[in-house]
């Protein structure tokens, strides 16, 4: 049994797979996983003002020879459309790990528009999807969603459920 | 003002191991018309993201020198992501705005830039080394320097002229275009 704290099972992948630069807007959710990035001298985090920056990021480390990885909520994933076509046009590897807002035991009524249609967008914007609901398969999950991006030059988000994260106290 | 294939010709006429990302439109046509190369990672697309590309390029490579060559519109897209360079502070990204102060790909329409909204002001504001503007040839010889060796990061804003140039097509396959990039740059 994995008794990890789940974002510490993320943080484990990305050093197996040595991703070098975590691209992330600040969010509850993520909030352990970027402390674990920015405490670690070998992984450059990089604070952004809109997720879409971060699939530019991504793009541009990847062509210098460094893997990234990007954070974000749900309604993050609304900020990039257009710029994940960078991804597509030129096959990129995307991984991108999203905190769900709006799904369950949601207080705020506004998170539900964008919540409610983020996988669907993911898809359609080209991206593999994974959806996690159970703290013990973030660890097989990450590892799988990780290893497709890097082997096969493929965009994917593994969607970290509000269940999923409801479970902890994250705040 | 500046002629903008002129300003670009002269910016990469001796590149040495400059990695360059121009931004779409017009940009992206200066760069292929000063001289193609497999180190130009051009944009026909992701309005708004060639200074992210910089950057995530340069921190990945901080023994290489890199320069975006963007547009106003394709910068004002982007304003944000001056901000986020100037968090991270590269010493090695410079971003060169060619400014004609229109939408020159959509039928020259006025950008904020020609309203007097102040890109330089902002690179400052964001923390940039270095925020200039390029008005004379000698001025575009110093952004050459500052490309190649400036303790960036760098802001240059070239005024250029609002003539309609000739489009000068570079290949469009992005995976190609990632590809041939890719193969041309050595291992750090």
């Amino acid at each position: 049994m994995d008794d990890r704290p789940w974002p510490d099972a993320i943080y484990a992948h990305f050093k197996r797979m040595n991703i070098r630069q975590v691209g992330y807007v600040p969010d509850a959710g993520h909030s352990r996983l970027i402390k674990r990035c920015i405490d670690d001298p070998e992984i450059t985090e990089i604070v952004l003002t809109t997720e879409e920056e971060g699939v530019g990021l991504v793009a541009g480390a990847f062509l210098g020879g460094q893997r990234a990885a990007l954070l974000m909520q749900s309604s993050g994933v609304g900020n990039c459309i257009n710029m994940f076509s960078l991804i597509q046009n030129c096959g990129f590897p995307c991984l991108v790990l999203v905190t769900m807002r709006g799904e369950w035991e949601e207080f705020n009524p506004w998170q539900v528009a964008m919540g409610s249609i983020t996988e669907e967008c993911l898809r359609l914007a080209g991206f593999s999807t994974y959806r996690i609901d159970d703290p013990a398969r973030v660890d097989e999950i990450v590892r799988i969603a990780g290893d497709r991006a890097f082997n096969e030059d493929k965009a994917i988000a593994v969607i970290l459920s509000q269940i999923l994260i409801g479970k902890k106290d994250w705040r | 003002m500046l002629d903008r294939r002129d300003v670009v010709k002269r910016l990469l006429i001796d590149r040495g191991d400059l990695l360059v990302v121009p931004g779409l439109g017009a940009p992206t046509y200066d760069v292929a018309a000063a001289g193609d190369h497999p180190l130009n990672f051009y944009l026909w697309g992701a309005m708004g993201g060639a200074a992210m590309i910089g950057l995530g390029l340069a921190l990945a490579r901080p023994d290489r020198r890199v320069a975006v060559i963007t547009g106003d519109g394709e910068m004002l897209m982007g304003l944000g992501s001056l901000a986020t360079i100037g968090v991270k502070q590269p010493p090695n990204l410079a971003i060169v705005v060619l400014d004609n102060r229109h939408y020159g790909e959509t039928g020259m329409q006025a950008s904020h830039t020609d309203a007097g909204i102040d890109l330089i002001g902002i690179a400052k504001s964001c923390r940039f080394a270095d925020a200039r503007a390029a008005l004379t040839e000698r001025d575009v010889d110093d952004t050459s320097r500052l490309l190649h060796a400036g303790k960036g990061p760098s802001f240059v804003q070239v005024q250029v002229a609002t003539d309609d140039v000739a489009r000068v097509l570079p290949i469009r396959d992005g995976r190609e275009i990632k590809r041939r990039f890719m193969d041309a740059l050595p291992k750090a």
